[in-house]
């Protein structure tokens, strides 16, 4: 299994128009393989969040090529980028993100209730199962705004993991977080990694969070200097 | 599931701005109830008013019109045919008021099945004499049972048993005006003369009552015996024919066919009446243009509180756009929420609609000039609870339509890099 490319960019730039025309991401060509723990560093301002959007399909306005399970994604419609998004990414991002009106379980339910694929009971199933991989079992029937931030995150990763993505990608995960809640986070991802062979690309501007991963892709000024 | 899952999501964003969603189901309770109650009675108003007049309109009558011959001498001339003759002053011809061979006519007209009844009627020019003073007035002969079988006689009746006028020989039921002129009681004898000059004794047996002062000032009932005897004419005698169809709608094309048949004039209801259809429709229109107004605004309160809903939730659709939920699916929820508030405000609005009707139907309403109505009258038709529902349904979700696309077109992107 390993080596098959999960993602792949290839000659992708990225136009910013207000106020002034300015060139965010210039020719940014890479390739993710199938269980790699990719981390993406670079200084804020560097254009890592915006090839991030890119690479998830939510940022549709862009020029180059995206692959995503070698499948050409770019200039699909948006109908059909929801389902991969659905199906094949895991979304974290800085700030929580859970919905709010919703308790702990149905957040991590959602996505395999909109995937539609599997019975409600089967996937409150999994989604306990997911939870007790964070050790979140026991807030399962509390609110989302019941958490405190750390919680909220372990959460949100568990969201992520919900429909077996091809993909986790992160927005800085612990950018948010404490010092004791940041490693924690940080630790799962390196289960994850470890245990589950996930395939994962988190932006971070943490460079202890990054040394852990397998690869690291630094970039600058909207290149890629070093992967 | 998918559809579960959207109500689910609705339902969530609903509960946690519980407050807003139920003053926005209340604007729409309000404006059903208002548009039902309104529609219900204002038709009801109409429908009595319109029942003053029509209820005791025959939906075809036939007579004898007093008017020139049609075939003038000169048409007949040979030699001026081919001219366009031009004769002034005409005078009508002598032409009988009763109808020729009636008998017949009235067998006829009751064995079409089209025919709910048939009246007779003789139309009688009268002087009341009262002292030395002669009332000017019309005695019109009956047949009592037809006429209150037809025509709802006995409604208006309001003093004295209508049956009086066939049990009792020479009695006359007097127009209250005209009683009121002549000071006439019940039980009272009052003496007519026609315009033939015959005197005749009649006997007041009740007093005729339509809530129109200019018809009751005149006209009175006589059994139709009596009236033929006061005019000194044969049992045959007879002025007029009325008759009630089962569906007025075809009076004036079985009007035209009988006039042709009888040769005599025949005037169906639509053309009498007219008037009373045109202000029927305008008092129509103009409640369901309140009624429609009131669902307008109750839509946008609809649409101003989805507005605020969808900036306050702008994360949240955020969040569901970003693990999968398309544009069309975020659409889908916020066209649930307004649908729902517009199906449980509408349910409601209609049961307090119903319930304001019968609220209405119990006030007192007791005028003069209507002797059968004591409360005022409410129309409950089922046509304006179904235009009420459609209505509800089709400006909530209009109201929840521009809303929607505008949740739908959230870019995730913005959101999330905005924080």
């Amino acid at each position: 299994m390993r080596g098959k490319p999960v993602l792949e960019a290839k000659g992708i730039n990225k136009y910013f128009y207000s106020p002034v025309k300015t060139q965010v991401l210039k020719e940014v060509t890479f390739q993710v393989t199938r269980g790699e723990f990719v981390s993406v560093m670079g200084k804020s301002g560097c254009g890592k969040s915006t090839l991030l959007y890119i690479l998830s399909t939510m940022d549709t306005d862009y020029e180059g090529n995206l692959w995503i399970d070698e499948e050409l994604v770019t200039q699909k419609n948006s109908n059909i980028l929801s389902k991969i998004r659905n199906e094949k990414i895991g979304f974290v991002f800085q700030f929580h993100y859970l919905l709010n009106e919703f308790s702990v379980l149905e957040n991590v339910m959602i996505p395999g209730l909109k995937l539609d694929q599997k019975s409600r009971q089967e996937l409150e199933h999994i989604a306990m199962e997911k939870l007790k991989i964070f050790d979140m079992q026991d807030h399962a029937l509390k609110k989302a705004y019941q958490l405190s931030g750390g919680q909220k995150q372990r959460v949100a990763v568990a969201r992520a993991l919900m429909n077996d993505p091809l993909i986790i990608m992160g927005d800085e995960p612990t950018g948010n977080l404490d010092k004791k809640n940041s490693d924690i986070v940080f630790n799962i991802f390196k289960d994850l990694a470890k245990e589950f062979h996930q395939t994962m690309l988190i932006v971070t501007h943490d460079p202890e969070f990054a040394e852990g991963t397998d690869r690291i892709i630094e970039m600058e000024d909207g290149y890629i200097i070093k992967q | 599931m998918k559809i579960g899952l959207i109500l689910n999501i609705a339902k969530a964003l609903m509960v946690a701005r519980f407050k807003q969603t139920f003053i926005a189901a209340i604007g729409v309770v309000f404006s059903i109830t208002m548009f039902v109650a309104l529609l219900g009675f204002m038709n009801g108003l109409n429908q009595l008013l319109d029942g003053l007049i029509l209820n005791r309109t025959p939906h075809i009558r036939f007579y004898n019109d007093v008017k020139p011959s049609p075939n003038q001498p000169i048409d007949l001339s040979g030699k001026f045919t081919g001219f366009y003759n031009i004769i002034r002053s005409i005078k009508p011809a002598a032409s009988r008021l009763s109808i020729y061979n009636n008998e017949a006519i009235i067998r006829t007209l009751q064995e079409d099945s089209r025919v709910l009844g048939v009246a007779p009627k003789i139309s009688a020019q009268v002087f009341y004499n009262v002292g030395t003073i002669d009332i000017t007035g019309v005695i019109n002969g009956i047949d009592v049972e037809q006429e209150a079988r037809l025509f709802a006689f006995e409604d208006y009746v309001t003093v004295g048993n209508f049956m009086d006028l066939k049990n009792t020989a020479n009695s006359i039921i007097l127009g209250k005006g005209a009683a009121d002129r002549m000071m006439a009681e019940i039980g009272d004898v009052i003496q007519a003369t026609t315009a033939q000059g015959n005197r005749i004794q009649l006997k007041v047996v009740g007093y005729y009552q339509s809530g129109l002062g200019d018809l009751d000032n005149v006209q009175s009932y006589a059994s139709i015996n009596t009236t033929q005897k006061m005019l000194g004419e044969s049992a045959s005698y007879i002025t007029d024919i009325q008759t009630k169809l089962n569906d007025f709608e075809q009076a004036p094309a079985m009007a035209k066919e009988y006039r042709e048949i009888f040769g005599i004039d025949a005037d169906d209801i639509q053309t009498v009446n007219a008037q009373f259809e045109t202000g029927t429709q305008i008092r129509t229109l103009i409640s369901y243009a309140v009624g429609i107004t009131l669902l307008v605004v109750s839509g946008f309160g609809i649409y101003n509180i989805l507005n605020m809903m969808i900036y306050e939730k702008m994360d949240t659709i955020a969040i569901l756009k970003a693990i999968g939920f398309s544009g069309s699916d975020v659409n889908k929820i916020f066209i649930t929420i307004a649908l729902t508030i517009g199906v449980f405000g509408g349910i409601i609005g209609l049961l307090f609609g119903f319930l304001a009707g019968l609220g209405i139907e119990r006030i007192p309403f007791e005028t003069e000039a209507l002797p059968t109505v004591k409360t005022f009258p409410v129309d409950f038709n089922p046509k304006y609870y179904v235009i009420g529902g459609v209505f509800s349904l089709i400006t909530t979700y209009f109201a929840g339509y521009f809303p929607a696309r505008k949740a739908s077109g959230v870019d995730p992107v913005d959101i999330i890099r905005g924080k």
